[in-house]
């Protein structure tokens, strides 16, 4: 739908973006912890319009066994789009990009699970994106993260994650659609907050090594809020349950 | 989906991985390299001579050779003054014990789709060359990268093929009667590659960070980080990859020692090279 317009203004005179939000304005956060029967841990996280549902399966016994490691739990993950969560439908065949993907979500969750505690087992993590509205690799790492805290898998902390982007030259947070495909530049970055760390990080378009500094600073504070918002969902699941 | 595997490491005994953190304890690498220092690059152009374009790049004992190929194409309808881009990378059974055949795993995918997107995002290939007739006909170029030898770094030696297979391309004159098109054998001077773009990937190993690290270094590497450059040192793409995190504020000292060295590696491609 998008593809067939003129590109649009993405700020408009008064510095507001095409959804009303500022510049270093997230969009709203919704989280909802155990949300399958089946899994051991389950997920929904919600930024904006985007959606996605994650499970985790396991610590479980490796098959096929050679596939096992002998001093650390082999995780075996999938970012997956639904056909009907964009605008066109998406062919459900695995593409290159959900290859890509999965992997630096794969790499980004092998930092943060202790998987030295689980030697020669195997702990799956499925994520499906239900609606795609941009950031869709950062909700389902943090849907990953919430569903692995669902689980009780140990992790060294939980992971929260945000794009910056720059959209007619002003660096913003949290990317909308149109800001995704209109845009100069997308960066998302996920860490564990606790511990400083980042976890995933990636650039396509262009920046400037100075913006970049910039960018990773505005990252630091959208991750920091998200992060609240994470506990406090981990928090209100306890209290449901006990 | 994404398994955790230990294919793409060598077996690095900890006596080793000691030594080699030991080295660089003294700002030392165990290949006598300082850690901001570049293996020996040589870059042979029109290797593969059936090729529109090829180049094979050593970069230590790293292998790659990128060929091209243009075919005669449609737009797409949302970019009729554009030719098209493809990148492919192939991990070759005979570059690494381990490898196997088959289509590119995700290893071979990010490579690749690391390369597209420097290259794309760069506007380094200029794509309004590659059109014949505006919304009718234009040339798919077409860019294969074949690992050779994996010997460490084959992210940035990617890259650098793609780039000099590209600026070895030059397109094939053409006869144009209204719609029809006739390709002749003879070929103009154009190239598609409008400037060089490079890759520079620095390794975290321990808490030391190397720039282009050799297939030991990067099997006991946390993390890596490619950043990719423009030669006025924009910065059109970056990928951390292996399963390892790095602190928020090593990403800009990082990004400092790249950009040097990928000052330096422009220098090379156009003083030795003639790629500028």
């Amino acid at each position: 739908m998008l593809a067939a317009q003129q590109r649009p203004r993405l700020i408009d005179e008064r510095g507001l973006r095409t959804d009303g939000r500022r510049p270093d304005e997230l969009r709203p956060i919704r989280i909802e912890l155990g949300v399958l029967k089946n899994a051991d841990g389950s997920a929904i996280f919600e930024m904006g319009n985007t959606k996605v549902i994650a499970a985790v399966y396991g610590p479980k016994e490796m098959h096929p066994r050679h596939m096992a490691l002998p001093d650390r739990t082999v995780l075996r993950v999938r970012y997956h789009m639904t056909p009907f969560s964009t605008d066109e439908r998406k062919n459900p065949a695995p593409s290159r990009r959900e290859i890509e993907l999965s992997k630096v979500i794969r790499e980004a969750l092998e930092s943060a699970i202790l998987t030295e505690l689980f030697p020669r087992a195997t702990i799956d993590v499925f994520m499906e994106v239900l609606q795609a509205d941009a950031g869709t690799r950062l909700v389902s790492l943090m849907a990953a993260s919430m569903a692995l805290a669902d689980a009780g898998i140990p992790m060294r902390d939980l992971i929260a994650g945000v794009a910056v982007g720059k959209a007619d030259g002003v660096l913003v947070l949290d990317l909308n659609e149109a800001e995704d495909m209109w845009g100069e530049a997308d960066m998302p970055i996920a860490m564990m907050p606790s511990l400083n760390k980042v976890v995933l990080f990636q650039l396509n378009g262009t920046m400037t090594p100075e913006e970049l500094r910039q960018a990773l600073e505005l990252a630091k504070k959208g991750i920091a809020e998200i992060y609240q918002l994470e506990k406090k969902a981990i928090k209100e699941k306890f209290v449901e349950v006990s | 989906m994404s398994v955790t595997s230990d294919r793409l490491q060598t077996i690095v005994s900890n006596v080793k991985k000691a030594s080699i953190l030991k080295a660089l304890e003294r700002g030392v690498r165990l290949d006598n390299r300082k850690p901001d220092e570049y293996r020996p690059l040589s870059i042979t152009l029109g290797y593969a001579k059936k090729a529109d374009g090829s180049a094979l790049v050593k970069l230590g004992d790293t292998m790659v050779l990128a060929g091209t190929k243009l075919e005669m194409d449609e737009p797409f309808p949302d970019t009729p003054n554009q030719g098209n881009l493809m990148v492919n990378v192939e991990l070759l059974p005979l570059a690494y014990e381990t490898f196997e055949p088959g289509p590119p795993d995700e290893n071979a995918i990010e490579l690749a789709r690391v390369v597209d997107r420097s290259l794309r995002d760069s506007k380094a290939v200029d794509l309004s060359k590659l059109v014949i007739i505006p919304g009718k006909k234009v040339w798919s170029l077409w860019v294969d990268v074949y690992v050779l030898d994996f010997a460490g770094n084959v992210m940035d030696a990617s890259t650098i093929a793609a780039v000099a297979a590209i600026y070895n391309t030059k397109l094939p004159k053409v006869e144009v009667n209204g719609e029809e098109v006739k390709v002749l054998t003879e070929r103009t001077d154009v190239t598609p590659l409008a400037y060089p773009v490079v890759t520079l990937t620095a390794a975290k190993v321990g808490n030391f960070v190397v720039i282009d690290p050799n297939l030991e270094e990067e099997s006991i590497a946390d993390a890596k980080l490619s950043i990719s450059y423009t030669p006025d040192m924009r910065i059109v793409g970056i990928q951390k990859s292996l399963g390892g995190a790095m602190k928020l504020e090593e990403i800009p000292q990082i990004e400092e020692v790249t950009r040097k060295a990928a000052n330096r590696l422009f220098s090379e491609l156009k003083n030795t090279f003639g790629i500028a």
